[in-house]
């Protein structure tokens, strides 16, 4: 057995304790699921796939932002005890379920959407996978919008109009889409003190990120693309 | 609200403007750092290290250069520092900071030129 606290309430809220039965390569999103299940019906959480592809079950667990149906409880289970809170930087809606409308908001504010030139009458547009563009994009496009980057991050919490990590990122993986059509007004859009250039490289981001991106990689480009844009007076 | 009295074309230039500073001040800090050890562990006077910089023009803009970096990168850093600690922003921020570069630029000056003149 183990000792499991779970935030209850919203804002103002507190700690409730659970005692849940260990198993093999139990996951944390398991004992929540079983606390739910056999417990208390009333626990709200959030979770779809359980395979680690939609981003909607990351949680703060001991601490830390983790996507919980992808983390052992072998891993972080301290003396048979873990405490489970919702996500940091969001708004509490209920119990382990946070709002996470003003994270995706940020993603449009940052331009996340991609924007192409041509038409269907004219021909694919054909990209190297070996050239530079393709290999950043690779580098950043396997984002599953978890927020436990955002979540990580002290620069949204010190200032709450920061686009955070995740936007960014995404914003970097347009602008090195040769394809895209958009690519002036998107680091426009990113620039500045709401933008990347707040980032303080901490590193949070990459330290927590699942996925193993680096969102502090890619906001050091797009500091460096508006550095040149910048110079050449074309920002 | 009042979110920010400059533009992001203004916000990426004091960004770049602060790294470019940093980049000058790594230097200045570590010439200045082996200038001083070098004086004290020499066992030079104030009057022998006056007797150097008095009426010399490399010390007056290498140290001229190193207030101007100063003058450039610590408001630019203290802008986000009031943003993020005390939630200080807009106009009335950014007019103080300038004043405040000028107290250091006006301090930092009159100690180089003390030494030169």
């Amino acid at each position: 057995m183990m000792q499991v606290k779970v935030w209850r309430g919203s804002a103002e809220g507190a700690f409730q304790q659970f005692e849940v039965p260990r198993h093999a390569s139990q996951t944390v999103l398991d004992v929540v699921t079983h606390i739910q299940r056999m417990l208390d019906p009333t626990l709200a959480y959030r979770f779809a796939c359980r395979v680690g592809m939609c981003g909607s079950c990351a949680m703060t667990v001991n601490g830390v932002a983790r996507w919980t149906c992808r983390t052992h409880v072998d891993k972080v289970a301290q003396n048979d005890q873990m405490e489970i809170a919702p996500l940091r930087n969001l708004p509490v809606i209920r119990d382990l379920v946070t709002d996470m409308r003003e994270f995706f908001n940020k993603w449009a504010k940052a331009k996340g959407q991609f924007s192409g030139s041509l038409t269907k009458n004219e021909d694919f547009q054909k990209v190297k996978p070996d050239s530079p563009g393709r290999v950043a994009v690779d580098a950043g496009i396997e984002c599953i919008g978890c927020a436990v980057c955002y979540s990580s991050c002290d620069v949204v919490a010190a200032r709450p109009d920061y686009l955070g990590p995740a936007a960014l990122n995404r914003a970097w993986t347009l602008v090195q889409d040769e394809r895209d059509a958009m690519s002036m007004e998107r680091l426009r859009a990113v620039a500045g003190d709401a933008g990347c250039h707040s980032c303080h490289t901490h590193m949070s981001c990459t330290e927590r990120c699942p996925k193993g991106i680096s969102p502090t990689a890619g906001i050091a480009g797009l500091k460096r693309e508006i550095a040149r844009a910048v110079w050449r007076g074309t920002l | 609200m009042e979110r920010n009295a400059l533009s992001v074309r203004t916000q990426s230039l004091l960004w770049v403007a602060q790294r470019a500073s940093a980049a000058l001040l790594a230097l200045c800090v570590v010439v200045h750092l082996a200038t001083m050890v070098y004086a004290v562990r020499g066992g030079l006077t104030a009057a022998e290290i006056l007797a150097r910089t008095r009426g010399s023009y490399a010390w007056l803009a290498f140290y001229s250069l190193f207030v101007l970096a100063i003058v450039v990168h610590v408001p630019i850093g203290l802008r986000a520092v009031l943003e993020e600690w005390v939630k200080w922003r807009g106009a009335s921020r950014d007019i103080a900071l300038l004043g405040f570069a000028a107290v250091i630029a006006w301090a930092g000056m009159r100690a180089v030129l003390g030494v030169f003149l």
